[in-house]
């Protein structure tokens, strides 16, 4: 087993090409105006980030709050107010268009052989639109916040606070129209836009999981986005619809609320699936094992997440029956999700498995999130989640789910494209300790919150009885060491984009299309239209590819 | 040099040649882009049939559970209103059809023609709910504002409706209930004018830009998409008609 597989060009010759979709145009109306999805993802990236900062700042502030039982950092108000903005930051401005809005929306249409996504235009608006949502959503902290939990939970929300609920609603309705244009633009660009030859099942599958976030994008937000409309009247005009008085039901709302919600979770993690297929594949030099179940896998995610949204709701009067059959369906989302983890280890057997830095987030990923969805098959047991709703327990779920999974993928997508996205790597040795200061620190952070969730402690609380506070202390603790990890990653990718070495073509090895062009990529993709001759993931091919290309350099030379 | 030899071969794409001055640099062919675009304009059609869903699975749940303040409600609406917006939709989405033949067919004047009819038409449309609107302002129908339960509690109070259906009055804790109805009623059609306004501003400008003749050189997609989404807005004005003015109309 070699150490790694990275094959750099010789770095004493190696330029930048000169022309590529970076250089092509300057000035700042260039981007602010550009059609091209590279240029937007990049604008998505920094955008992205930002907003990951603030939420993370916020997340910061919450842990300081809890490393003490008192309530002493900030009234508990004020700690509402933080939560609920961290939840809405983080949910609609960073998780939902994180690996989508980024790595979506620069390699999809590499992947696929186009040299656009299918609506440029759409695609410039979608951004405007998040970033509308997304500055509103920060005004609003700013003139006095918002305090319902980022559920807008009724009648909370429509009769008893008197913050911004409006401003934040109409943030996440924005917000929300973004991420249905980026859902459209993948369905439609998948479809009509594909290379010749690039059938379905050749697809990688990085494609097949973002092709199902974006039926979940585009069937669920509507929905959400008819519920928020729905509390901005109940709370303007009282139009009833929510209201016990009038003869409204307050459930209404959750269903309509988790209708989205819950298949939001699938919008966030199948990207980040796809991207963990990616990986795992090129560093074990294997075609994913079971390519077919994995592609289905997903849709199948996609499906069954549009049929469990009443789990959020089992303490809430719905019937038994519907516990029942819910509770059912819920523990059904987790065979697809098995059947991607089994895959994914499959791949690994026998494999020529490398360690560099996205192969690190991605093992993390695996592990954090099978820990994450199998405390879900607790949560979706009506039993157990009585037990466990509306505890610690349910905290640490999501965020093994969401930050271990979906974050650990999402610098695993980073790393791993850095080099097609910027010509450049990123510093490795550095890296990889970042990964493993993310894995311990997240650790840390996460897991002693499900040992308090069993014992009882309550989520949405400012204050704890004293005997839960070493484990918090030792979250607060983890926490930061969390925030090291992301932090270094800023660092040292803003320092690669001047100082890190030339990647070439494809540094990887790998062979999906996005590879087989120059880094960065020209701003029509590719000099001619390419045409699929081989399955995905075949190393083999790769391998012919390079012998007949320096069969050809030699005759050249002689 | 970017080098493409991982690739096997680059192809030209035949049409590639022509170059039709509507073909956006990134599709190889117009007839991609057209269906592109087409399927694109369906996908949100799907979107908007979600939101709507919001809409209607409120109206399900409510209709189901407060059966008598949704009929005692749907009786004050104005059928013969109702009726004439119906059959003014349907003719507004024949002329829009109209439309897109002639833009098929690279006629002009009759493209003109047939876009400023479904404008009128729309018009007329949101005139007329306009005057059912204020028939319900007047009559204390709207939901959050001064609401009344007089026309519930003493349907004789309002003699024209009563004449017609002879409702006898409602309990007290059913006829609240129609506020609920009213609260629907304003939702789904004032959605639905939304949908409404936003098409006749973009029949405004499509009416400006086919007497330049934008649409009928070959490029018609527009138009075709537009009229999607009018048939669209006309479908859903067919089920709030139904739902929302002909409950129980014979008792």
């Amino acid at each position: 087993m070699s150490d790694t597989i990275v094959s750099l060009p010789d770095q004493a010759t190696a330029r930048i090409p000169k022309d590529n979709y970076i250089t092509r145009e300057n000035g700042l109306l260039s981007w602010l105006l550009t059609g091209d999805h590279k240029r937007i993802a990049i604008l998505y990236l920094i955008s992205l980030s930002f907003f990951f900062f603030i939420g993370g700042a916020l997340a910061g502030l919450i842990r300081l709050e809890l490393l003490t039982p008192q309530t002493d950092l900030m009234a508990t108000d004020t700690y509402n107010k933080v939560f609920t903005m961290h939840g809405v930051i983080m949910i609609f401005f960073f998780l939902v268009p994180s690996v989508p809005a980024t790595l979506g929306n620069f390699f999809i249409p590499m992947m696929i052989g186009a040299k656009d996504l299918a609506l440029p235009k759409v695609n410039l608006l979608s951004w405007y639109l998040y970033m509308a949502g997304g500055i509103l959503a920060i005004v609003t902290m700013a003139t006095g916040g918002v305090d319902t939990g980022w559920t807008f939970t009724t009648p909370l929300s429509t009769h008893y606070v008197n913050t911004n609920v409006l401003t934040t609603g109409l943030a996440a309705f924005i917000a929300g129209f973004s991420s249905i244009f980026t859902g459209l633009n993948f369905i439609v660009t998948i479809h009509k836009m594909r290379a010749p030859g690039m059938t379905w099942f050749r697809l990688p599958l990085f494609v097949w999981a973002h092709y199902a976030a974006s039926i979940l994008m585009v069937l669920a937000t509507p929905v959400v986005a008819i519920a928020i409309v729905l509390v901005a009247l109940e709370r303007t005009i009282g139009i009833g619809i929510f209201d016990p008085t009038k003869g409204g039901d307050p459930l209404l709302f959750q269903h309509l609320f988790w209708f989205y919600s819950h298949p939001a979770v699938y919008i966030m993690i199948l990207p980040g699936m796809g991207v963990i297929s990616e990986v795992v594949s090129t560093f074990s030099r294997k075609r994913v094992f079971g390519y077919t179940a994995v592609a289905f896998s997903s849709v199948a995610i996609a499906v069954f997440g549009f049929f469990v949204w009443a789990h959020h709701m089992f303490i809430m009067g719905i019937s038994n029956y519907a516990v029942l059959v819910f509770s059912l369906l819920t523990m059904l989302v987790a065979v697809p999700s098995a059947i991607k983890i089994f895959n994914w280890t499959f791949t690994l057997y026998k494999g020529s498995i490398t360690f560099e830095t996205p192969m690190l987030y991605a093992f993390g990923f695996m592990g954090l999130f099978t820990i994450g969805g199998m405390t879900g098959v607790f949560l979706g047991s009506s039993g157990t989640d009585i037990h466990l709703t509306e505890t610690y327990f349910i905290v640490a779920h999501f965020h093994f789910v969401m930050v271990g999974g979906m974050l650990m993928a999402f610098l695993a997508g980073i790393h791993f494209w850095w080099p097609k996205m910027t010509g450049r790597m990123y510093p490795e040795k550095i890296s990889q300790l970042a990964a493993l200061i993310t894995f311990i620190g997240f650790n840390f952070t996460f897991f002693p919150q499900f040992i308090l969730g069993t014992l009882g402690m309550p989520r949405r609380y400012a204050s704890y009885p004293p005997e839960f506070q070493v484990l918090n202390v030792f979250s607060t603790a983890g926490a930061t060491i969390l925030g090291v990890g992301y932090l270094l990653p800023v660092l040292y990718l803003i320092w690669s984009l001047k100082y890190g070495e030339i990647a070439g073509n494809n540094p990887w090895q790998a062979t999906g299309l996005e590879w087989q062009t120059q880094s960065p990529p020209l701003t029509e993709n590719f000099e001619v239209m390419p045409i699929m001759d081989h399955e995905a993931y075949d190393y083999e091919w790769l391998e012919r590819q390079q012998k007949a290309e320096k069969e050809k350099e030699a005759a050249h030379a002689g | 040099m970017p080098d493409n030899h991982a690739i096997a071969h680059g192809t030209d794409d035949a049409a590639h040649a022509e170059h039709p001055p509507y073909l956006r640099h990134h599709f190889n062919s117009a007839a991609q882009q057209a269906d592109a675009t087409n399927f694109a304009m369906w996908l949100f059609l799907l979107t908007e049939v979600m939101f709507f869903g919001g809409l209607f699975t409120a109206y399900l749940i409510y209709r189901n559970w407060y059966y008598p303040a949704f009929v005692a409600g749907s009786h004050q609406l104005n059928v013969v209103w109702g009726t004439t917006n119906t059959v003014v939709l349907i003719l507004s989405s024949f002329t829009m059809a109209m439309g897109v033949w002639c833009a098929e067919t690279r006629r002009r004047r009759g493209l003109v023609l047939c876009l400023s009819l479904t404008f009128l038409f729309g018009l007329v449309f949101l005139g007329i709910k306009t005057v059912e609107y204020r028939e319900k302002i007047e009559m204390h129908h709207v939901p959050g504002f001064h609401y009344s339960l007089q026309s519930f509690l003493d349907p004789e109070s309002n003699s024209e409706v009563y004449n017609e259906y002879h409702d006898k009055p409602l309990a007290p804790d059913m006829a609240v209930h129609t506020e609920l109805y009213f609260s629907l009623y304003f939702l789904m059609t004032g959605m639905h004018a939304l949908h409404m306004i936003i098409g006749i501003g973009i029949l405004g400008f499509m009416i400006w830009r086919a007497r330049a003749g934008a649409y009928t050189s070959g490029h018609v997609t527009f138009v075709e998409n537009f009229g999607l989404y009018w048939h669209f807005v006309d479908i859903i004005w067919i089920y709030l008609f139904a739902l929302l003015y002909l409950i129980s109309r014979h008792q």
